[in-house]
């Protein structure tokens, strides 16, 4: 609580028009967007969260100060944008609350332009890190090697290799080992920056090994090659199955996500008329429309030429959707698929029913006497 | 069914009323660095937009053949922008260059420094056309719109628009005064009209699309009969759209709407499908490193609960067919059989052998059928 009302002051205090009207639930894990300036930080929310296209992150305006978002889907995460001139740790002008900055943190991604000279960011970087460690040890520190589009692949990994045996030696050297310190290659024009915000926020769910088992248990029963469950807002994955990762079958189930999205606001999202309802419901269907359909949800399912392999999809729930990639001509097996899928929907409905309860629940035990909910137990 | 004797009469009048393979000379002028080769890559050769930066300066003229479905041939006359070869196609290749011209393309770079250079090209560029061919159609793309930023973009298309609508009539009545010819005086006091259309374009988004599919539009030979064909199916089939694609370039080639389909308020929405379509097939040939220019899907279906049902399906052998329709499994199974039963009637669009079925409409049969089907699974 006390985090909470220091939080608030930051609020008012030191940036007083920030988005103060969202009041997300507590315990909504924040993801903090930190580097150098100019390295792309509001371009990768931008892109990730609010879908502009990444050619016209051209035009984002360097950013004054934090901007913060909130994502409200099947998880409710915050994100703090952070300016890259804002030094946390030495700042003679304002302090900071550090507290209030990473209490209730879910991760810290540091992002480094890989474009450009990273030696002043890796020191920063490894500055906080050293920061953090003393208070914060749980906090995951995620490094986004960015703008790596343009590089070629020797290259990448030369600066993935060099910064990694920077900052593991600077920290070894402090003796600091097992620091939660990861790194990613991204970039806003592939499909890499959604990839690596997938596995950032994996580690925040609760439970994902049950989920990634339901997945596993799924693509043995159908012979799925490989199975997603998306984020559909954000095309970010939150479980797949245990088969090894495979860039190229995200991508695909990436694209496919968004190609149902465009058809579905193309033809899904204007009201028809009375008439064409009333049509279709008379001879010879005599029939409501609701009736007449044999899932109430969106599924779709698509054959590549190449090999026959068929690619389904099916909605969960309003955020979430199940896409998988099929082995070679098993679309005729579909209908017994959709009844393996028919199940596993209802199964993932209710791991998240039972997780978000969980989440709503423990607050009020927290607050004290009352407990309206477990009393007589 | 009807009966043979039908048939054959019909066949024989569809064959009268189907013209033979077409071959249309389109020019596709500009500045250099422009952007001409960069969209020709990304409609007719499957380039991403973002593998343009890889293309050259264009020497001279390049001459390709595009084939666009069965009966139509694209000439397409790439000619490269450098002002010595400009100046080249006025003078010493004028006839050659600027005769039987079916379309000319002519490109701006919005961006441009020298806008007035630009605008005294293009006007040269009109005379000579209008000297040489003056049925032609004239198409202006206002390109590289995404380098203005997107609130600014309709107020700079159409101040542009206004000046080359300006510099074009005065092209226009100046050659009209130099060469005055009797059928166009005869016609009204404005003489040689140009066939003109503007659009605003850039190849990271659908307006390229937009630009194309009008551009391709006018030149599908037998579009009426093709017209005709899609509203019989759709209105068979209880489709709300129908839009027919060509199979290379995801251009589309004709539409049909329901009276409901027409509602949609996304008016964008032709050329938004074919972008889409066509990312999508990027997207498959990545995944199953196969050649951008092979054939990526066969299938697609998406149902969207009670709210419509749509499939974008291989259609004849040049052709996708995209169907949105209402909700309702069987109706859906029908449609498909449906569609799948008509390709037969749109063999024609594979030419030049003229070997189409009954064309205007499809027979009594194939809606009956559609009820009956539909019945029988609605019982089930």
């Amino acid at each position: 609580m006390e985090n909470r009302q220091r939080l608030e002051q930051i609020d008012s205090g030191t940036m007083p028009d920030a988005t103060a009207q969202q009041q997300p639930a507590k315990g909504a894990p924040r993801l903090l967007l930190m580097g150098q300036r100019r390295s792309g930080k509001s371009s990768i929310s931008s892109v990730v969260f609010h879908k502009l296209p990444p050619n016209e992150t051209l035009f984002i305006e360097s950013t004054a100060r934090i901007q913060k978002d909130s994502l409200s889907s099947f998880m409710d995460v915050q994100i703090w944008d952070f300016p890259g001139q804002i030094e946390i740790f030495e700042n003679s002008n304002v302090t900071f609350d550090i507290d209030a900055i990473f209490g209730e943190i879910g991760a810290l991604i540091w992002v480094i332009d890989a474009q450009d000279d990273y030696t002043e960011s890796v020191a920063r970087l490894h500055h906080t890190i050293l920061n953090l460690q003393r208070s914060y040890p749980q906090i995951n520190i995620e490094v986004f090697i960015h703008k790596v589009d343009g590089l070629s692949d020797d290259y990448k990994f030369d600066i993935q290799r060099n910064i990694t045996i920077q900052i593991q030696d600077e920290l070894s050297d402090q003796g600091i080992d097992n620091a939660p310190v990861n790194f990613h290659l991204t970039s806003i024009y592939d499909h890499s920056i959604f990839e690596a915000f997938s596995k950032v926020i994996q580690k925040l769910i609760p439970r994902l090994g049950q989920l990634e088992a339901m997945l596993t248990n799924l693509c043995r029963t159908c012979r799925f090659e490989k199975a997603y469950l998306f984020d559909v807002n954000t095309k970010i994955y939150i479980a797949t199955d245990n088969t090894p990762e495979d860039m190229s079958s995200y991508e695909i189930c990436c694209d496919f996500v968004d190609v149902i999205i465009d058809f579905t606001e193309v033809y899904g999202s204007w009201p028809r008329t009375q008439q064409w309802r009333d049509r279709l419901e008379g001879e010879p269907w005599d029939q409501p429309l609701e009736d007449q359909v044999a899932c109430d949800r969106a599924e779709a399912g698509m054959i590549l030429s190449d090999s026959q392999r068929p690619i389904m999809l099916r909605e969960v729930d309003r955020f979430l959707a199940l896409v998988a990639i099929m082995k070679e001509g098993s679309y005729d097996k579909m209908p017994q698929i959709n009844m393996n899928v028919d199940v596993v929907v209802k199964g993932l409905e209710e791991f998240f029913r039972i997780t978000k309860q969980k989440n709503i629940v423990e607050p009020t035990i927290m607050k004290g006497p009352g407990r309206p909910l477990q009393g007589g137990r | 069914m009807p009966s043979s004797t039908d048939a054959s009469i019909n066949q024989a009048a569809a064959q009268a009323q189907l013209k033979k393979v077409k071959k249309q000379k389109v020019l596709l002028m500009g500045k250099s660095g422009s952007g001409k080769s960069s969209m020709r890559s990304i409609i007719f050769s499957n380039y991403l937009a973002r593998d343009t930066r890889r293309l050259g300066a264009t020497i001279d003229i390049d001459l390709s053949h595009v084939k666009f479905l069965g009966n139509l041939t694209l000439n397409l006359w790439d000619c490269g922008g450098q002002e010595a070869f400009m100046e080249n196609y006025l003078s010493q290749q004028r006839a050659h260059v600027f005769s039987n011209v079916g379309v000319l393309i002519y490109v701006f770079d919005i961006e441009s420094r020298d806008v007035e250079r630009d605008l005294a090209t293009y006007v040269n560029i009109i005379s000579a056309l209008g000297q040489y061919s003056r049925e032609a159609k004239v198409f202006v793309l206002i390109h590289k719109m995404d380098l203005i930023q997107s609130t600014n973009r309709e107020a700079i298309f159409n101040q542009r628009v206004a000046v080359v609508r300006r510099k074009t009539a005065e092209a226009v009545a100046i050659l009209h005064k130099h060469q005055p010819s009797p059928s166009s005086l005869s016609e009204s006091e404005g003489g040689i009209d140009l066939d003109m259309h503007l659009f605003a374009t850039s190849i990271w988004d659908q307006s390229l699309y937009k630009a194309w599919a009008s551009i391709i539009h006018d030149l599908v030979p037998n579009l009426g009969v093709i017209e005709t064909q899609l509203a019989s199916l759709g209105v068979a089939i209880d489709a709300d759209e129908i839009l027919l694609f060509e199979r290379t370039s995801f251009l589309v080639v004709s539409r049909w709407s329901s009276h409901e389909g027409d509602r949609n308020p996304y008016g964008d929405r032709f050329e938004r499908m074919s972008n889409i379509l066509k990312s999508w097939k990027h997207t498959c040939s990545k995944f199953t490193g196969t050649p951008r220019n092979a054939e990526q899907f066969t299938e697609f279906e998406y149902k969207m609960g009670p709210t419509f049902s749509m499939f974008v399906t291989k259609f004849t052998a040049n052709t996708y067919i995209l169907v949105a329709m209402p909700p309702g499994e069987a109706r859906f199974n029908s449609a498909k059989l449906n569609v799948a039963a008509a390709r037969p009637w749109f063999k024609f669009l594979d030419g030049p052998p003229v070997s189409a079925g009954p064309p205007g409409q499809i027979p009594a049969g194939l809606g009956g059928y559609s009820n009956e089907m539909g019945g029988m699974a609605a019982e089930a």
